[in-house]
């Protein structure tokens, strides 16, 4: 072994993904005891790199040396035995087991009959919560502790596994202000002992506050480096931001009425306290912009009525809606294209036809009895106008392509007539052509009077696509940007809350 | 429609092979050679009566499956409501229409509370139907003090003791002794087809019609295979799936009526034992998948007559009765099993 060889290098990794390439030549170096951020936008490749390490998937090309060493990682498994432990952004914990169980899961100490010595494991997992101060009784359920209690146990689970370098991938996104400190003194304890972490995390306060160099990805590639005294919140977001974007935008046609579309006060159980208010024209793609966790979903689904938000007020076209249930959004021609495709967009397991007409079952029948000729007629003619590809309307939906369900599920809403169309991921996990075709789709639409709602993660598309931006950050739109301001580094330095003059109010008064 | 088809030859097959072996016991014993006692009018009456008191529940427990739910309350719910029938015809003496009707919201009312635990306050459909199991036992038993109850000459209420338990049309009336012969009407038959299995036509017709061609249909087919994205659709899910509780009690309902009338005494500790079991293994062998969403009507009617059949086969080749149910686990072991392998092949199949 030699010491002078840092303790993790990984050298010119790759890998794609079918349509995608998520790493291209990444390199990454992480010293014994060093603190290391990863940071970049969604999407940039920071989880698949940690994924490599964490033996969660195999790199496609370029190699990783531990203690100047060859390393070869195929699972899991491996990556613990080589003393890399992951603590995921959903905790891999057993809520039903107490601390000590879920400490020593899979490595239970037996007694002489060959079952878990249980004063062994207790006495055993003590040392490892004292040191990182955690004052909990080893004998309690994980379902009994604060989520920062919970993730605690999961680093004495990885000290305990005598780990010598530690992934959080964004810990703190569910903490509370007290526990992210807490957490980030534990991460400089951690390595003033020799213990190495990789920290993965949006909020670029935190960053400044506990990593020794920050290491940037963008687009899958190393975009660049910055050492603590070097780095500061603006030379963050230019590295992160500064790729090139092709420019597809393209002006809407129809008349715009402002002030069409009103929601007021709309909440989610993910940001208690927190409102969102906007306006929206008639004619106009506003999109929606903001880091994984902002809250835009959780906005999309209280205004289309999937989940309660009881402060919420709707107004469209001036008049007032009360929104308590999908169908009530269904109704006055509020349609939600959700995030999930498979699971909350479609019955995959049911026929184009069935599926296209689920939600306007009502206008193809007759005394509850469906006519089937006009629910055929319908969905044939979704088919035809969106260009799905498929053998014919009977096909089950889980054999088509993600691109074809996706237009599905925007033809069993076109089949009625919408007034409000939110589309939430609308391209994600399909091909550059199908892209094309639903941006197109959703231009004409817009033309055609209809407020379209777009949220997306996906930087080129949210800045090509919109007439405007609505950024959002933890719960709140902080910031809308006009079609002349809407610039990469504008939308991303709304997006980890920062203030910026070109910004306007999310309501003008 | 393959997998109906299938069971349907299965079907065929297997009433085939019990007048193959009975052939060849007469040849085996050299009678002559007569009707083999299967194909038998009474045989085929008794057979037919049977698969309409079972079928009609096999349906209703079929929609509960569909939503991807269960209901084991079904032989309790018969036995209470068998008993409440009697109670209210012959001891409360109440007029026989607002029994049956009183027999039957009493089930949809339980199938109610059913659907209302598992919606709104989120309890698993198994352990909610198999506490309506114990606690309607439980019910049958105490209003009638544990005792075996009849309705005895069913006087007062023979039209509906006709309507219940007689055969269509109606066999000619008997003459009393020592009284001129009363001429038989035109329309009436020596042999007629038992009114539960013609009830149970009729339902089945009416039922393929709601799971198969109306909006409700769908809805309930839907919410099986993803109640999330159904209710994205903005379908009121959890109306559905109670509803599907209270037309399974509606079914069971006008199934305990009739099994009432059929022992013409209702036993509340036996009455209905292991009937939700049959309920469930005609579905499930019929094609309805326990995880929900599929299922069809025909299908239920297949399982439903084949378990009949299995049953009356074991009676006429002189199988010992002990092996009632090993052959029937067996039957729908062997069902489910091979529609389980073809599946896997077909996946196979499409993945390459």
């Amino acid at each position: 072994m030699t010491t002078s060889a840092p303790l993790l290098e990984m050298r010119g990794i790759s890998k794609g993904f079918p349509g995608v390439k998520a790493l291209d030549n990444v390199s990454l170096t992480i010293g014994r005891g060093e603190v290391v951020a990863i940071c970049g936008e969604n999407g940039a490749g920071k989880s698949t790199l940690m994924k490599i390490l964490g033996g969660v998937y195999q790199p496609d090309a370029g190699e990783i040396l531990m203690d100047g060493q060859p390393l070869k990682i195929n699972g899991v498994n491996d990556s613990i035995k080589r003393g890399i432990a992951f603590i995921h952004q959903e905790l891999n914990i057993l809520g039903n087991l107490d601390v000590a169980a879920n400490v020593f899961l899979g490595r239970e100490p037996r007694n002489a009959l060959g079952l878990i010595d249980r004063k062994k494991i207790h006495a055993d997992t003590v040392p490892f919560i004292q040191q990182l101060g955690l004052e909990v009784a080893t004998r309690k359920g994980l379902d009994d502790l604060s989520i920062a209690q919970q993730q605690m146990v999961e680093i004495a689970k990885a000290l305990s596994l005598n780990a010598r370098l530690i992934i959080m991938d964004e810990p703190t996104s569910s903490l509370t202000l007290t526990e992210t400190k807490r957490l980030l003194e534990l991460v400089c304890e951690l390595s003033g002992r020799g213990v190495s972490v990789a920290y993965i995390s949006h909020r670029l306060g935190e960053i400044e506050e506990c990593a020794d160099r920050v290491v940037v990805l963008r687009d899958g590639k190393n975009a660049g480096e910055l050492t603590d005294e070097e780095s500061s919140h603006d030379k963050l977001v230019n590295l992160m931001v500064g790729r090139e974007i092709k420019n597809f935008y393209v002006q809407p046609k129809g008349t715009k009425a402002p002030g069409f579309f009103k929601v007021r006060h709309a909440t989610s159980s993910l940001h208690p306290g927190k409102f969102v208010s906007f306006d929206a024209a008639r004619g106009e793609i506003l999109g929606f912009a903001g880091l994984v966790g902002a809250g835009r979903s959780e906005m999309a689904r209280a205004i289309s009525g999937v989940d309660e938000s009881t402060q919420m007020e709707v107004f469209l076209d001036g008049k007032k809606l009360s929104i308590a249930k999908p169908r009530d959004a269904i109704d006055s021609g509020i349609y939600l294209a959700p995030e999930n495709r498979r699971t909350e967009g479609l019955v995959v397991e049911m026929t184009v036809r069935e599926n296209i007409s689920l939600p306007s079952l009502e206008k193809s029948s007759r005394f509850g009895l469906i006519n089937r000729r006009h629910e055929r007629k319908i969905a044939a003619e979704q088919v035809a106008s969106l260009k799905v590809k498929t053998p014919t309307i009977e096909t089950r939906v889980l054999n088509l392509s993600g691109g074809n369900q996706q237009k599905v599920v925007l033809g069993k809403w076109l089949a009625m007539t919408p007034k409000v169309m939110i589309l939430d991921e609308p391209t994600r996990g399909i091909d550059v052509g199908a892209k094309a075709e639903i941006y197109r789709l959703m231009r004409k639409l817009a033309d055609g009077g209809t407020v379209i709602l777009m949220i997306s993660s996906d930087m080129e598309e949210i800045l090509n696509v919109s007439d405007r931006i609505a950024v959002m950050h933890e719960g709140e739109i902080s910031g809308v940007l006009e079609r002349a301001d809407c610039r990469e580094d504008n939308v991303m330095q709304l997006a980890v809350g920062k203030k910026i003059p070109a910004a306007k109010p999310a309501l003008m008064n | 429609m393959k997998k109906e088809s299938g069971l349907f030859i299965l079907l065929i097959v297997l009433c085939a092979t019990v007048c193959g072996v009975e052939f060849y016991n007469q040849l085996a014993s050299k009678e002559a050679l007569h009707l083999p006692r299967f194909l038998s009018e009474a045989n085929l009456s008794n057979t037919a009566n049977l698969i309409g008191l079972f079928g009609i529940f096999s349906i209703g427990a079929g929609m509960i499956i569909i939503t991807g739910g269960i209901d084991l309350s079904v032989g309790s719910m018969i036995a209470l409501n068998g008993m409440l029938l009697v109670l209210a015809l012959t001891e409360w003496h109440w007029f026989w229409p607002l029994g049956v009707a009183f027999a039957l919201a009493v089930p949809m009312l339980l199938g109610l509370g059913h659907g209302v635990l598992i919606t709104r306050f989120k309890m698993q459909p198994f352990i909610v139907t198999l506490c309506g199991l114990l606690l309607y036992r439980g019910a049958a038993r105490f209003i009638a003090n544990d005792m075996t109850k009849g309705f005895g000459d069913a006087a007062g209420f023979k039209t509906l003791q006709y309507l219940a338990s007689g055969t269509f049309p109606p066999p000619p009336p008997v003459t009393p002794p020592n009284m001129p012969p009363i001429p038989a009407p035109w329309w009436s038959a020596s042999v007629g087809v038992p009114m539960p299995f013609l009830m149970l036509v009729v339902i089945a017709v009416i039922m393929w019609v709601v799971l198969h061609r109306s909006i409700y249909g769908r809805y309930l087919l839907a919410v099986g295979r993803n109640e999330e994205a159904t209710r994205f659709s903005g379908v009121n899910t959890k109306w559905v799936v109670a509803s599907a509780y209270i037309l399974g009690g509606l079914l069971t309902g006008i199934s305990g009526i009739l099994f009432a009338f059929y022992t013409n005494s209702v036993s509340p500790s036996t009455h209905g034992n292991f009937y939700e079991l049959y309920g469930i293994a005609a579905a499930v062998l019929g094609g309805c998948s326990l995880r929900g969403g599929e299922g069809s009507i025909i299908g239920i009617l297949i399982g439903t007559t084949l378990l009949l059949v299995l049953q009356n086969l074991v009676n006429l080749l002189n199988i010992p009765s002990s092996l009632n149910f090993a052959v029937m686990g067996a039957v729908v072991l062997v069902g489910v099993l091979a529609d389980q392998i073809f599946k896997n092949r077909a996946s196979r199949k499409g993945a390459r």
